[in-house]
C-alpha cells in the first residue's frame, strides 16, 4: 500500500461517523422533536425522504384502514427510530397541526369503520385493543417527553424516571392513566373471551399480561440498550483523548523543548523538526498509524472499518519512506517522496531501493541543495525510481576511477538484478538518476 | 484577470484571502506573502468555514488560500458554499495533509490547485499568481495522487468510462514529470512543448479530476478499501 493509499484509509477511519452519534443526524432517520402530533414519526420520515409531511400522514392514515397496518407501522417506527437529540426548527403552522390531528382522527375512524363492517379486526376485539393502544401511546409519549428533559439535563435515568422523569405530577398522572388504559384494554379483552375453558383462559391471560408489560416497559428497554451504547462510546472517546495527549507529550512537546534549547543551531533545529514531522505523519496517516485499520479494529470492535490487515511483509512504499527518512535524518536535507502504486518487496526490489538510496546520499553529499525529490512508480511490467536534485550537477566523464558510489552501488547493483540506470546531469543543471527494474512474474 | 481591477494591468496586487484554522500558520503565511512586495495583498483571513464564507462574500478576493483540514467540513465545505455565489474567486488548496482523499475532495469541489504547506514562500507566491491567471498548480504529491487515482492497473476493474475520464498518455507524462519534482518550465523542455501546453495539460487533468464520474470514483475508493 502506497503512502498515499494508506493514508486515505486512515483518514476514513478518522472520520468514522460512529465516533459521534449525532454527526449522522442529517442522514439517518430520526423522529422529530418539535412540531409533532403523536411521536414525530411522520415528520421524521418526511425529513428523511425529503417530501412534504402531509403526504406521509395521508399515506399512514390510509394504511390504517387496511387492517390497521398504518398504526402498526407507526408504532414499530416509534419504537425503533430514535428521537432527534438536537432540536431542529421545523416549519410548524397551526393549520398543519390541525390537519395532522384531523388525520389522526380520520385514521382512527377508518380503523373503526373497517372493523365494524367486519372486514378488518373483529368488532369484539377492536374496542379493548384501541383502549390499550391509546394507553400505550400515552405512556410512550411520556417517555419521549422524559427523554427530552433528560437530554436537556444530561442525567441518567432509572426505571421509574424513564416514564416520569422530572415532569412532576402531570407526568405521573399521564403515565399512570396510560398504564391503566393498557391494563383495562387487556382485562376487557380477556373478559370478552370468557367463553374459553379455564386452562386456556389462564394461559391466554398470562400471555396477554406479558405482552402488556412488554408494551409498557418497551421505552425502558430501549433506553437501557442506548445508554449502554452511549456509555461505551464516551469511554472510548476518553481513552482516545488520553492516548493522544500522551503521544503528543512524548513526541511534539519533547521535540519543541529540544528545539528551544538548540535554537542557535540552525541545522539541528531543522533536523529535529523534520524527523518530528515525519514521525507524527506516520503516526497520524501511516498504514499502521493512529487512525489505521488495525487500531480502529481494536478500539471499537463493531465499527464498519475493514478488519486489520495482516502486516506480514513490508511493501515497497513503506521501505521507500523508511529509506527517505533515514537519509533526511542523516544528512539534514529534505527528501520529497511520491510513490504511485505499491507492491511487495523481494531481493531485487530491495536492491533497487538501495541503489536509489545511494543516489539520494550522493545528492545529499555533493549537490549542495536542501531538497531531493524521489518518485517511485510501480507499473505492471516495471518499477521506476527517480532521484533528482536541482543541485550543481557534474560531468560524468570527469568522475575519477576511484569513486565507487555510482559505479558499484548504483550501476553494479542494478545490472546484477537485470535493471538499468540512466543518468542525466550536467554541471549547473542538477542531477537525475533514473532506475528501471523489470518485474518478472506477477508479484501483485 | 477575474477581478475587475486586475484587468487594468499587472501592477495591481493579487488580493488573497487566507483560510486556515491555525492562527499561527495564518500569521506565518501572511508574513511570507506580504514580503513579496507589490505582488500580493492579503485582504483578510478566516479560521472557520462560516467565517471564510462570510469573508469571501465581503472581500471578494482574487485568490483564496484554502486549508483542507478544518472543523465543520474543511475546505471542501467552504468551496461548496462559496463557489455558487462567487464563481470568479479562485481557490488554491494549501495542505499539510497526506491523505489523498481529502485533497482530491477539495480538487473535486473546484479548487484550481493544490500545494503543500512546506512550499517555499517564493513558490507559494508563484502558485498564487499562476492560479490567479487561470492555470492549475499541482505539487508533486498531488500529481502522484492523481496518477494513482487514474491508474489502470491489472486487477482493477475494466474501464468502461467515457473518454473524458481517462488521462491521455501526454497528460500522464506531464503528471509523471510533475511528480518527479520538475517545474513547468523543465517539463516543457523535457517534452519539447511550450510551457503554455504544459499548463493546458495540467488544467485538463484538473478538469477530469473534477468531472470523472461516480464509477471511477467508486473504483478508486474500492481499490483503497475506503468503502
Amino acid at each position: 500500500m502506497s503512502a498515499a493509499a494508506g493514508s486515505q484509509r486512515t483518514a476514513q477511519a478518522r472520520r468514522d461517523p460512529r465516533t459521534s452519534a449525532e454527526a449522522t443526524t442529517g442522514r439517518t432517520l430520526r423522529r422529530r422533536r418539535s412540531s409533532r402530533v403523536i411521536a414525530g414519526v411522520a415528520g421524521g420520515l418526511a425529513d428523511h425522504l425529503r417530501v412534504d409531511v402531509r403526504w406521509v400522514r395521508v399515506i399512514i392514515t390510509l394504511l390504517a384502514a387496511v387492517d390497521g397496518l398504518g398504526v402498526v407501522v407507526y408504532g414499530a417506527l416509534w419504537a425503533v427510530v430514535r428521537q432527534r437529540s438536537v432540536d431542529v426548527a421545523e416549519p410548524d403552522s397551526p393549520r398543519e397541526r390541525t390537519q395532522a390531528i384531523g388525520m389522526v382522527v380520520l385514521g382512527f375512524g377508518l380503523l373503526v369503520a373497517t372493523s365494524s363492517f367486519g372486514q378488518g379486526l373483529s368488532g369484539q376485539l377492536f374496542f379493548p385493543a384501541s383502549v390499550a393502544l391509546i394507553g400505550a401511546v400515552l405512556v410512550w409519549r411520556e417517555a419521549d417527553e422524559t427523554q427530552r428533559r433528560r437530554w436537556a439535563q444530561g442525567a441518567r435515568t432509572g426505571v421509574a424516571e424513564v416514564f416520569i422523569g422530572n415532569g412532576g405530577r402531570g407526568a405521573i398522572i399521564r403515565s399512570l392513566s396510560g398504564a391503566a388504559l393498557v391494563i383495562t384494554g387487556i382485562v376487557v379483552l380477556l373478559v370478552d373471551s370468557l367463553a374459553l375453558a379455564p386452562l386456556q383462559f389462564a394461559l391466554l391471560s398470562v400471555i396477554v399480561t406479558l405482552i402488556g408489560t412488554a408494551v409498557l416497559t418497551l421505552p425502558w428497554w430501549l433506553r437501557l440498550v442506548r445508554d449502554l451504547d452511549e456509555e461505551r462510546f464516551a469511554r472510548i472517546r476518553t481513552e482516545e483523548r488520553a492516548e493522544i495527549a500522551a503521544h503528543l507529550h512524548d513526541s511534539v512537546l519533547q521535540t519543541l523543548a529540544l528545539i528551544q534549547k538548540q535554537a542557535e543551531n540552525d541545522k539541528e533545529v531543522r533536523r529535529l523538526a523534520r524527523s518530528q514531522e515525519r514521525q507524527l505523519r506516520t503516526w497520524l496517516y501511516g498504514a499502521t498509524g493512529y487512525g489505521g485499520s488495525s487500531r480502529a479494529g481494536g478500539a471499537d470492535a463493531d465499527t464498519d472499518a475493514p478488519p486489520a490487515e495482516p502486516t506480514s511483509a513490508k511493501t515497497l512504499a513503506e521501505v521507500v519512506s523508511e529509506v527517505c527518512g533515514e537519509v533526511e535524518d542523516t544528512f539534514a536535507i529534505k527528501v520529497q517522496q511520491v510513490v504511485v502504486g505499491d507492491c511487495e518487496v523481494d531481493d531485487r526490489v530491495l536492491a533497487a531501493v538501495w541503489a536509489a538510496r545511494e543516489a539520494m546520499v550522493n545528492a545529499a553529499k555533493h549537490a549542495e541543495v536542501g531538497e531531493v525529490s524521489v518518485f517511485v512508480e510501480i507499473e505492471p511490467e516495471q518499477i521506476e525510481l527517480f532521484v533528482r536534485d536541482r543541485g550543481k550537477g557534474f560531468d560524468p566523464t570527469t568522475v575519477s576511477q576511484d569513486r565507487h558510489g555510482l559505479a558499484d552501488s548504483i550501476h553494479g547493483r542494478m545490472e546484477r538484478h537485470g535493471g538499468t540506470v540512466r543518468l542525466r546531469t550536467a554541471p549547473g543543471e542538477g542531477t537525475e538518476v533514473a532506475l528501471r527494474l523489470p518485474r518478472t512474474g506477477d508479484k501483485r | 484577470m477575474n477581478h475587475p481591477e486586475a484587468k487594468t494591468g499587472q501592477t495591481q496586487p493579487v488580493r488573497v484571502f487566507l483560510v486556515d484554522d491555525h492562527a499561527l500558520f495564518r500569521t506565518g503565511a501572511k508574513a511570507e506573502l506580504t514580503n513579496a512586495s507589490g505582488i500580493i495583498e492579503v485582504v483578510g483571513e478566516a479560521g472557520s468555514v462560516g467565517e471564510a464564507v462570510a469573508g469571501i462574500g465581503h472581500f471578494e478576493p482574487d485568490v483564496v488560500l484554502l486549508d483542507v483540514h478544518m472543523p465543520d467540513g474543511g475546505g471542501a465545505e467552504v468551496l461548496r458554499r462559496a463557489r455558487k455565489t462567487h464563481p470568479n474567486v479562485v481557490f488554491l488548496a494549501l495542505s499539510v495533509s497526506d491523505a489523498a482523499e481529502d485533497v482530491i475532495a477539495v480538487i473535486r469541489a473546484g479548487a484550481r490547485g493544490y500545494v503543500t504547506k512546506t512550499i517555499s514562500a517564493r513558490e507559494l507566491v508563484d502558485a498564487v499568481v499562476r492560479v490567479h491567471h487561470g492555470d492549475a498548480v499541482f505539487s508533486p504529491r498531488l500529481a502522484g495522487f492523481v496518477l494513482d487515482a487514474f491508474a489502470d492497473r491489472p486487477g482493477a476493474a475494466p474501464i468502461n468510462d467515457p473518454e473524458l475520464d481517462l488521462l491521455t498518455p501526454r497528460e500522464r507524462d506531464v503528471l509523471r514529470l510533475l511528480a518527479r519534482g520538475y517545474a513547468y518550465k523543465e517539463i516543457a523542455a523535457e517534452l519539447f512543448i511550450s510551457v503554455k501546453t504544459v499548463e493546458t495539460h495540467v488544467s485538463s487533468v484538473l478538469r477530469k479530476t473534477q468531472l470523472s464520474n461516480r464509477y471511477e470514483l467508486s473504483r478508486w475508493a474500492t481499490d483503497r478499501r475506503l468503502i
